[in-house]
């Protein structure tokens, strides 16, 4: 982990309400896609916590939609505003275990995440097959970028106004040895059940601290009590305990 | 910084700063920050009897000015505590740690504090009487000036280091808690703990908090407690510790000036995890500027004359 300040390059809309947002800074500390940063915002007492969609050496890309107030301040940002973000934060997936060929399932804002994981994925010379789930064609975002990175990639909508009718599971049957996912609770558990390998599995939470102090976001799992922020927020399928 | 000791309970601080239980863990995430040794100590994270996850989530919601947490004291139980995490300490921290401990019952406190305080790296046992977070025990001890006394009674008897109680603001008369206390045999008293407080989601129309309420700080209860600090350390004759929404070096003068022999730094560090570190480099400067020699002279300055 590592505190710095971030002077916003970009903050580009790309849908309604989905932003991507290009800053400098400092990023030596963010070693593994799926790993988040935490970023203070004047007026609010919380950092808000999101998750890495791209970076290289001195930048760093975000993706993040709006959901309260928190975001839309962040949207109102410009070019040149700085930012205190607390970087590096979580695990992050594990590119290791994938295997020859991965699918990646992202859904909706869930999607950002699997940006940099595909990089990394692809350039270790792995296939990469994406599978990008959102509610309608308008809500529609990275998929040219997915392309451009090499990947092959479904689109999913759920009214069918774009790509394959229905949810992330419809395209889920490719043959590939391993998964990575990313999104909404209920999408993860859907994954869960229609997936035949194993795979990763990335969670949200309400967050305090953001890097493992105050115990505000834990989880049981199979093997123990486990922070999202710290020890997850990507954990494997087998050691997920689904609540309830 | 000879200017920045304070005496709590006969052990020498090096300066007043000493981040809140819950808030710090058992050290180690700061301790790959900076060196947690610049610290006064630090309150560990609150230790039971037994192992407990704690509440449901979700258990954060934020606030203007402040957070609430329903975490519900989350923590390895006593035995891996001793075993696991304070060897772990060892090696990031040399001080004497302040052992946090809660209970269920007069015998659960007893019990854990009886370990703790044979434990050499424990300097003192600060006593949650106060949490707001569990139910069936926990605050309703601190919520009546005669079982705030039984536990205090009770852990006395069995242990030798200093035993500081920390009381809940939830209660009508917290001066006659603390007095209680004081008669108990307490060796010192630690306040605040959160307020009971809670918020609803609006798009679902329904509490934030998994159970509904929580214990709300940050920097919006700091009145709050500086005036229980004030009242509390106006009656008793042992040393008081005072904590809520402190952020600054000059919230640790304003603190001290209300009574406080020290002062734990809480939220703030789940915010900024280098608080404990920026309040304690911005205390020179500070007393400088407020004419203030030995932060040890101000010490319920408020109160004379």
């Amino acid at each position: 982990m590592k505190q710095g300040l971030f002077e916003v390059l970009k903050n580009k809309r790309l849908t309604d309400s989905v932003y991507e947002m290009t800053l400098a800074g400092d990023t030596s500390a963010i070693t593994a896609p799926g790993q988040f940063v935490n970023i203070r915002l004047d007026g609010f007492y919380l950092r808000r916590p999101i998750s890495v969609c791209d970076c290289e050496e001195g930048k760093l890309t975000i993706v993040y939609k709006t959901v309260g107030k928190g975001t839309e301040y962040l949207a109102a940002a410009k070019t040149g505003d700085k930012f205190d973000v607390l970087t590096g934060l979580g695990n992050g997936y594990d590119l290791a275990l994938s295997g020859s060929s991965a699918l990646l399932i992202g859904g909706g804002v869930g999607v950002p995440p699997l940006y940099l994981l595909a990089k990394r994925l692809i350039s270790e010379g792995k296939s990469v097959k994406v599978i990008l789930g959102f509610n309608t064609a308008s809500e529609v975002f990275y998929e040219e970028e997915f392309k451009a990175l090499g990947a092959s990639v479904t689109v999913t909508t759920a009214d069918g106004t774009k790509g394959v009718k229905g949810f992330v599971t419809a395209a889920m049957d490719c043959g590939c040895s391993y998964f990575y996912t990313c999104g909404p609770e209920p999408m993860l558990k859907a994954v869960y059940a229609a997936s035949k390998t194993s795979g990763q599995f990335s969670f949200e939470e309400r967050m305090g601290c953001g890097f493992g102090a105050c115990m505000g976001c834990s989880c049981k799992t199979v093997t123990g009590y486990k922070r999202i922020c710290k020890d997850g927020p990507v954990l494997r399928k087998e050691e997920i305990l689904w609540q309830e | 910084m000879a200017g920045m000791k304070v005496n709590l309970c006969s052990l020498e601080l090096d300066n007043p700063v000493i981040p809140a239980s819950g808030t710090f863990g058992f050290g180690y995430e700061f301790a790959e920050l900076y060196d947690i040794n610049i610290l006064g100590t630090f309150s560990f994270k609150g230790t039971t009897r037994e192992p407990r996850f704690g509440n449901p989530t979700p258990r954060i919601a934020e606030c203007t000015a402040g957070m609430i947490n329903s975490v519900g004291l989350q923590n390895p139980g006593v035995d891996k505590v001793i075993s696991e995490e304070l060897p772990k300490l060892q090696k990031v921290f040399s001080k004497k740690v302040m052992a946090n401990v809660s209970g269920f019952s007069v015998e659960d406190y007893a019990y854990t504090c009886e370990k703790l305080d044979k434990c050499p790296q424990v300097g003192w046992l600060e006593v949650n009487v106060s949490c707001p977070n569990v139910h069936g025990g926990g605050m309703s001890f601190g919520t009546s000036p005669e079982s705030a006394a039984e536990v205090t009674k009770a852990v006395k008897q069995i242990t030798t280091k200093p035993v500081i109680i920390k009381l809940s603001p939830n209660v009508t008369d917290i001066v006659s808690i603390a007095k209680a206390c004081e008669e108990a045999g307490a060796d010192g008293i630690s306040l605040i703990n959160t307020l009971l407080g809670m918020r609803i989601d609006l798009k679902t129309k329904k509490p934030v908090i998994a159970i509904v309420m929580g214990g709300f700080s940050g920097p919006a209860v700091f009145p709050v407690a500086l005036r229980m600090v004030y009242q509390v350390s106006s009656a008793v004759n042992v040393p008081v510790i005072g904590m809520g929404g402190v952020s600054s070096a000059e919230d640790v003068i304003e603190m001290m000036l209300a009574g406080a022999s020290a002062v734990e730094v809480g939220a703030a560090n789940l915010v900024d995890p280098y608080a404990c570190k920026n309040i304690i480099e911005a205390l020179p400067e500070a007393m400088k500027k407020y004419g203030i020699d030995n932060l040890e002279d101000i010490i319920g300055g408020a109160r004379n004359g």
